[in-house]
């Protein structure tokens, strides 16, 4: 086996001009290998290999559907998530053409039979460009077998396309025809101290600096273990600073993969480093600088009293400018632990005290306060608000990430034909607006068996002996009204929701949420895969997932609460004709989406003669489903209560305020895309079509169209 | 004149994508029908100012003649393939539908200048006295972006 295949390339024989075929990782660890450092043993499998899996196998027209659904420069994060997740699936349910796969099983059980591997990313070009992008693609750690390998392999091939990737497509130039992903396999060496040396300080430049946990080296890189940190003299190694860490994880080899554990009291108490070994570091970081004539961002492990360098490369800058939000929304992907902290918060602390608060401020009598005591309130609630709304970004927004976390759990255990079928185990766990539903479902059951009942309601005028069914329906309008920014337990409120209990009456059978026992056997089915701690990893998994499914629901109903009561105030002093500060003029609940109603068909009719129709739009498959009706568009909350039966519900973004109406829609069209918008997770719920992310729904589309909505593949008809 | 033009037209004007796409092709597809079978040609193709009327030129013994003669709604396809698989998603397609009739000798020296330029390699074709010049008056277009996308774009 050598070259000659070019599938494969062991180490030893890497060349420079090998560059594109093997990427920067493979080909840096290949002259380290060849100068003589303490490299683990490896081979690069080729970009070749990747192209020939991606022409043969047909997956390129997959990826190309997938990115051209919107133009991705439209597309929110959450979107770039979502279309990832479904080509990392199509990589991972397509099998790899028998040719390469015999050629790589070949060279991996040649090379590392029995032995664990790393099998890890080596991306060309990627260091050409000047800008640090690590993270941005898939490393895998304690592979075993040749299968699993090539399975990885797989993986990493996918993280070609991964949503951080989507994000700086630009600077990578990410390109279907051009792009290609080259793997490094690497014998796994068992480190038990690890860390990272950068050969230059990023802003003293006569420093260099090593950070060291105990321990493997993924516990510092993705941030679940914080390192011992030196400040070492560039130029004489002399120790200038020197930050221990709270010493409590590390992370070690499981039985496949590695796990976090709590570190052995007698190591916690002791610096990964000795001296002696701390100087070996400073030496390699210095040898390696030279050997490459750049300060190098070194990754290294000691195995015993052996230094071995797992990664060098030049450090580069990771400064893309200012309003550049791409790290952020990288810093939403969080790890497990991370996960699980925020969990308690968000459920223990967050969620109850922001409830207390509105709770507090709807019962106080605002009308006794005087004029200046009532701007002061105003003022205090509005900058309540602010501070909930800052810890909704900070806390509930990355726990979102729960369900990602689990959704690509369960996928690669799975190997779903449907990229979203983890969503049906997630839901169903009593989601805030599906219990309101239920009640609204309840009255509605009342009134179609009961005649009398019935024809008061259509009236709107309730007899003698109903009093328990009006007080329900004055509860159900008051806490919608809450929501939806409505006056509380008005007449018009509790009028329009009679009026839509009529018509949810009149339904043979009104739609329910699926029933739960598809989701016991995919629940029995998915834990199945499962023994002893792994097990345990995937039921921990699954409940934080459905955590972080049900917060994600309805941490925007406690938030839209604590608006309210905002606005409640402000419109007091609105109404004795105080002066309101600048920024409280509008309100912070519900307001109407009226600014997208210019519609396009202007534009081109000032030009020429020449209307414009929207035939046919694309958005992305939220709701699986094909449901056709008459579209009603929802731009205000009054445009709710019109809404009848079997219509398609059409709307920027599903509010919280919104889903009452979700059991009488015969499909879902949001101009917001994402899988896990409010909207499609209602959809979802009820098995209802839903297609998120046509962005000009509101344009183009009018109320009383005839809608048709594959939700399968994201497309709605019109006319 | 760019093969691709129509992809790097703004997105949000689609006449300037179809104009775009008109101008940079050669030849489209037209469709016709027999009593209910369809038929399709490859015919050269130019196009009016204001985009309401795409000229072509037929001999009068073609079959795509006769189809005229006996029912003028006829369809007119455009598109920027390059034949590979990106084209999928990639190419835009533009289809013309409405009535094809032939332009009296009297009426046609201005679309006909502006055929010929587009075509010059026809003026023996378009002037031998059996070649007649029709035009077609567009009702609607449709076209398709993305493999899925579709809108239309309606003379009033």
């Amino acid at each position: 086996m050598g070259v000659v295949s070019m599938l494969v390339v062991p180490f030893e024989k890497i060349r420079p001009e090998h560059a594109p075929l093997v990427g920067g990782k493979a080909l840096s660890l290949a002259a380290l290998a060849q100068g003589g450092a303490m490299v683990p043993d490896g081979l690069a499998v080729t970009t070749e290999a990747y192209h020939r899996f991606l022409t043969e196998s047909g997956i390129a027209t997959r990826i190309r559907r997938e990115l051209s659904r919107r133009p991705i420069e439209q597309m929110r994060w959450e979107e770039m998530w979502d279309t990832s997740l479904r080509i990392r699936n199509a990589f991972i349910k397509t099998p790899v053409p028998s040719q390469v796969r015999r050629s790589l099983l070949k060279a991996v059980l040649k090379r590392f039979e029995g032995r664990p591997v790393a099998v890890r990313s080596s991306a060309p070009g990627e260091d050409a460009s000047g800008q640090s992008f690590a993270g941005l693609h898939e490393s895998y750690l304690n592979v075993r077998e040749a299968p699993a390998i090539l399975r990885h392999i797989q993986l990493v091939w996918a993280s070609l396309w991964s949503d951080a990737a989507l994000l700086y497509r630009k600077e990578l130039g990410l390109d279907i025809e051009k792009s290609a992903m080259a793997v490094v396999v690497q014998e796994l060496v068992p480190g038990n101290r690890s860390g990272v040396v950068f050969g230059r300080h990023p802003v003293k430049s006569n420093c260099v600096v090593v950070e060291a946990v105990h321990g493997l080296n993924q516990g510092l890189v993705d941030g679940t273990v914080a390192p011992d940190r030196w400040t070492l003299d560039r130029r004489t190694g002399d120790l200038m600073e020197f930050y221990p860490a709270d010493r409590e994880m590390h992370v070690v080899l499981s039985r496949e993969g590695v796990e976090v554990r709590r570190l052995p009291k007698a190591r916690a108490s002791r610096s990964p480093l000795s001296d002696a070994d701390l100087r070996r570091v400073y030496a390699l970081a210095m040898h390696l600088g030279q050997k490459f004539r750049a300060p190098q961002d070194v990754e290294w492990t000691y195995r015993q009293s052996r230094l071995y360098v797992l990664q060098s490369r030049a450090i580069t800058t990771g400064n893309h400018g200012e309003g550049d939000k791409r790290a952020w929304y990288l810093s939403l992907r969080r790890s497990f632990g991370n996960l699980l902290e925020l969990r308690a918060r968000i459920e223990n602390d967050l969620i109850p005290k922001m409830d207390e608060e509105a709770r507090r401020w709807k019962e106080d009598r605002l009308h006794d306060l005087a004029d200046g005591a009532l701007l002061a309130e105003v003022a205090r609630r509005y900058d309540r608000y602010q501070e909930w709304l800052s810890r909704y970004w900070e806390e509930c927004i990355p726990f979102a990430h729960g369900v990602r976390l689990f959704g690509q759990f369960y996928n690669d255990a799975m190997q779903p034909e449907d990229p979203y079928e983890f969503v049906e185990l997630l839901s169903g766990g009593g989601l805030e607006s599906v219990k309101r539903n239920e009640a609204l479902q309840r009255l509605a059951a009342r009134a179609r068996a009961n005649t009398r009942l019935f024809l008061a309601l259509e009236r709107g005028e309730p007899e003698d002996g109903q009093e328990s069914f009006w007080t329900e329906l004055d509860v159900f309008a008051s806490a919608l009204a809450g929501d939806a920014g409505e006056e509380d337990g008005s007449h018009e409120g509790r009028k329009a929701i009679a009026a839509l209990l009529v018509r949810m009456a009149k339904q043979p059978s009104a739609k329910a949420s699926l029933p739960p026992r598809d989701k016991h056997a995919l629940e029995k089915a998915f834990l199945a895969k499962f023994r002893g701690k792994k097990r345990k990893e995937a039921e921990e998994l699954l409940d934080l997932g459905r955590s972080s499914y049900r917060l994600r629901d309805d941490d925007n109903i406690y938030l839209g609460r604590i608006a309210r009561q905002v606005d409640v105030a402000r419109d007091e002093a609105k109404r004795r004709g105080l002066p309101l500060p600048i920024g409280l003029s509008q309100s912070l609940s519900m307001r109407p989406t009226g600014g997208q109603q210019h519609a396009a068909k202007t534009i081109t009719q000032a030009r020429l003669d020449f209307e414009l129709r929207a035939r046919q739009l694309t958005g992305q498959p939220a709701g699986p489903g094909l449901g056709s009706g008459c579209a009603r568009l929802i731009r205000c909350p009054q445009d709710l209560f019109g809404f009848q039966s079997g219509e398609v519900l059409v709307c920027d973004a599903i509010d919280p305020s919104m889903t009452f109406v979700i059991p009488l829609a015969g499909g879902i069209v949001e101009c917001r895309g994402g899988m896990l918008v409010h909207g499609a997770i209602i959809a979802r719920e009820y098995g209802i079509p839903c297609v998120t992310g046509v962005q000009d729904a509101l344009r183009m589309i009018e109320t009383g169209t005839h809608l048709q909505v594959d939700g399968y593949l994201g497309i709605v008809t019109i006319g | 004149m760019r093969k691709n033009a129509a992809r790097s037209a703004d997105p949000a004007d689609p006449l300037n994508v179809v104009r775009q796409l008109l101008s940079s092709q050669q030849v489209a597809v037209l469709a016709t029908h027999n009593q209910g079978q369809p038929y399709g040609t490859l015919v050269g193709f130019s196009i009016s100012p204001d985009l309401k009327f795409i000229f072509f030129a037929t001999s009068r013994s073609t079959r795509k003649f006769a189809n005229i003669m006996a029912d003028d709604r006829t369809a007119m396809t455009f598109d920027d393939r390059t034949h590979a698989a990106a084209d999928f998603y990639d190419a835009v397609g533009v289809t013309a539908c409405g009535r094809s009739t032939e332009v009296s000798k009297s009426r046609r020296s201005a679309d006909l200048r502006r055929f010929l330029a587009k075509h010059p390699h026809l003026h023996e074709f378009v002037m031998s006295p059996n070649c007649a010049f029709l035009r077609l008056r567009v009702e609607k277009y449709v076209m398709v972006r993305r493999f899925q996308d579709v809108v239309e774009l309606w003379v009033s």
